[in-house]
């Protein structure tokens, strides 16, 4: 397969020279489509002092298709479902905005962006959105509060969550709306 | 589903003239020269008094066949192509990115063809025709092959992939994706639009076909003036000059090449006389459950004291609210300890405690029954075109057969197909006028109005009834006279009603109970604002 070669290149130098304050490896090293990535929280955000862990599946297509990108830890965030596995609304990976040449490390730092600077006006959590505009205060606490319960200590990659195909139900104590 | 028993039916009569062609071979030639291109006689009567004198609701509008559509993008890009020294691909794209406004397009381009080509996504420079290129030591940026011979490509920007690559890239994105007129360069960050030229050089042929295809679609739809026709397997556009912001003043129904006719402005089967809101509005009421509200406070009342909804299970009128207890009179909603013990002859219905609630209930009974009264007859208009489809149907079968028995030639039996086509729309048109009539607040107008669907109605019904007469009696040549008539009659009543219709509309004369301008968009049954 053609993308072999291209996943293979990308995927050594990502663990050769990995973006800031992250840490490449696979899920399982027969398959190269599935990649574990954990973050550091960055600084001057809430979320600094947390590790979060990343999952990133590439298509067969890939990279004429998007990957799919979701948390394995929970965040709180504007741009991130609160749930397990978390989904990200990042409009690089949009069907209609993704281009061939776009490379996994642009969308690792498109996501630590995300966190560095928030999208309230294009939110998956509308609730949250809002906190972050009216009460930056509160919604930094919560997410303080978030990195507290969910992202200390090594990350665990749920083997059932790293697929993207099932979403897994909303854990109990999941704020909607 | 109407739809779908419309097609099967249509799909059967086919098969029945198929089947009569192979019987009677020497004449099907002719039968079939006569079905596709003759007017229907007794028809065509109707249709030349429209068009004899412009009627209020005609509006004008242009059928458009694939090569029109076709035609028309290519004399523009020829035009663009020679007033702006650019190439027809370029044209083409530029034109797309105006919309197909050409006036626009050379003033800007004109004015700013800097800024003009940047935001179309075109090169500044031109060079030579797109070719593959072989370049020594290239390695392709997607599929990381850096293999000897390897053939490249690129557009004018000048970022290179392997043709493997642009080929995948351009497939994925026509035929996953279905995009044709915006597929940009790969590269990151170029905005710069693959043309047509490029696409022929790199993809096959059929993939070529596919992405003009969506261009063609795009042309239609980028055109305010354009649709295209919705039915099944049509592949016709209409041109009709009617705006959005005119549809309250008028309806604006077209008729395709392919019999269909439809509203221009909102692409459902022909709705007139009812404008396009009243018709979104109809829908919608009777798809929710806004009359299952109605219906609850038609038939239950609300507990005085704690509003608990009640229903009435037994003959006694002394009720007492399981929630709160309280005790009432059904018929009053007056307390009951002001009815002491003399219940049986209970005068209390003007007992002031007791009418507010009454008068509510019997609002919304009211209102249920008027509902009820049109959408009845609405549906049953619906039904009732249905059935008459049917009983032509039979009735054609046996009048081929009489055909073949009484020796009268094809043509001669064409009265039915008439009668029954002019039936179905005279049904339409009725049903249509339920539901306008459901919103219609009442004034002198709406007298004339009833009138016109009461004369409309009756000839419909006339007509409707010779169908169910048995086949012998239908071959009888004075019956067929009767028939011929009423089918006219019919037609004309048609007219006369929707030329009534459309001029008070087109003069903003009728007074709907409903404000329908507020509910334009998607919005929910209430009006506010």
């Amino acid at each position: 397969m053609a993308s072999q070669k291209r996943i293979a290149k990308e995927l050594s130098e990502c663990m050769a020279n990995p973006p800031a304050g992250m840490r490449v490896s696979l899920a399982n090293d027969a398959d190269v489509h599935k990649w574990h990535i954990v973050l550091e929280g960055p600084p001057n955000t809430p979320y600094v002092g947390g590790t979060f862990g990343l999952v990133i599946v590439l298509p067969p297509e890939y990279p004429f298709k998007a990957p799919v990108v979701t948390f394995a830890t929970r965040i709180y965030h504007p741009n991130v479902t609160n749930d397990t596995p978390g989904k990200i609304c990042l409009g690089l990976l949009k069907t209609e905005n993704w281009k061939p040449s776009f490379k996994i490390q642009t969308v690792l730092q498109a996501v630590r962006g995300l966190l560095v600077e928030p999208q309230p006006d294009d939110p998956l959590e509308a609730r949250i959105a809002d906190e972050f505009r009216s009460d930056r205060k509160e919604f930094e606490k919560n997410a303080r509060q978030y990195v507290t319960q969910y992202a200390k200590g090594p990350v665990k990659f749920d083997k059932k969550l790293t697929s993207t195909a099932g979403d897994a139900a909303a854990t109990p104590g999941a704020s909607s709306s | 589903m109407d739809s779908e028993d419309d097609f099967m039916s249509a799909v059967s009569s086919g098969d029945d003239v198929h089947l009569d062609d192979s019987d009677n071979d020497d004449m099907s030639g002719a039968d079939d020269f006569d079905f596709d291109d003759e007017p229907d006689p007794d028809l065509g009567m109707p249709k030349d008094i429209m068009q004899k004198k412009r009627v209020a609701y005609d509006i004008s509008f242009k059928v458009f066949q694939p090569s029109d559509i076709q035609k028309q993008q290519d004399d523009l890009i020829n035009e663009v192509n020679l007033i702006l020294d650019i190439s027809k691909e370029e044209a083409a794209i530029l034109l797309r990115y105006f919309r197909w406004n050409k006036e626009r397009l050379i003033e800007d381009y004109m004015d700013k063809s800097r800024q003009v080509l940047d935001a179309a996504g075109l090169a500044h420079t031109t060079t030579s025709l797109p070719k593959l290129e072989v370049i020594p030591g290239f390695v392709c940026d997607i599929c990381c092959e850096d293999g000897e011979g390897l053939q490249s490509f690129a557009i004018k920007c000048g970022h290179r992939y392997c043709v493997d690559c642009y080929r995948h890239y351009l497939s994925q994105k026509i035929r996953e994706e279905g995009e044709a007129a915006r597929i940009q360069c790969p590269a990151d960050g170029c905005s710069l639009i693959i043309d047509a030229r490029s696409l022929d050089l790199l993809v096959t042929p059929e993939l070529t076909e596919r992405y003009h295809a969506l261009l063609n679609r795009t042309y239609v739809e980028d055109k305010d003036n354009l649709k295209w026709c919705p039915a099944p397997d049509c592949q016709n556009a209409i041109e009709c000059g009617v705006k959005k912001k005119d549809l309250d003043k008028v309806v604006p129904t077209v008729s395709c090449l392919c019999s269909h006719r439809f509203c221009f402005g909102c692409i459902l089967s022909d709705h007139q006389p009812a404008p396009c809101n009243l018709v979104k509005r109809w829908l919608k009421k009777c798809a929710d459950d806004s009359e299952t509200a109605n219906w609850i406070s038609a038939n239950t009342k609300e507990c005085p004291k704690c509003n608990s909804t009640i229903e009435k299970n037994g003959g006694c009128n002394h009720m007492t609210c399981r929630k709160c207890r309280h005790e009432f009179c059904w018929m009053c909603m007056g307390p009951w300890s002001e009815h002491g013990t003399s219940w049986y002859n209970c005068n209390r219905f003007e007992e002031r405690s007791g009418t507010e609630a009454r008068d509510a209930q019997a609002k919304s009974r009211v209102s249920l029954e008027r509902y009820l009264h049109y959408y009845n007859r609405y549906a049953n208009h619906e039904q009732s075109a249905r059935l008459d489809q049917d009983i032509y149907h039979k009735t054609e079968k046996k009048m081929v057969q009489l055909q073949r028995e009484s020796g009268m030639s094809w043509i001669e039996v064409q009265y039915l197909n008439s009668a029954s086509q002019a039936l179905q729309t005279c049904r339409q048109t009725l049903m249509w006028t339920y539901a306008f009539a459901f919103y219609l607040a009442r004034n002198n107008l709406t007298e004339i109005f009833e009138d016109n669907q009461k004369d409309l109605e009756m000839a419909v019904e006339a007509l409707s009834e010779m169908f169910e007469k048995p086949v012998t009696e239908l071959a009888d040549p004075k019956l067929k006279v009767v028939i011929m008539d009423k089918t006219s009659y019919c037609s004309k009543r048609r007219v006369i009603l929707l030329e009534d219709t459309a001029q008070n509309l087109a003069e903003g004369r009728w007074t709907f109970n409903v404000d329908l301008t507020g509910s334009g968009s998607n919005d929910g049954p209430s009006t506010t604002r």
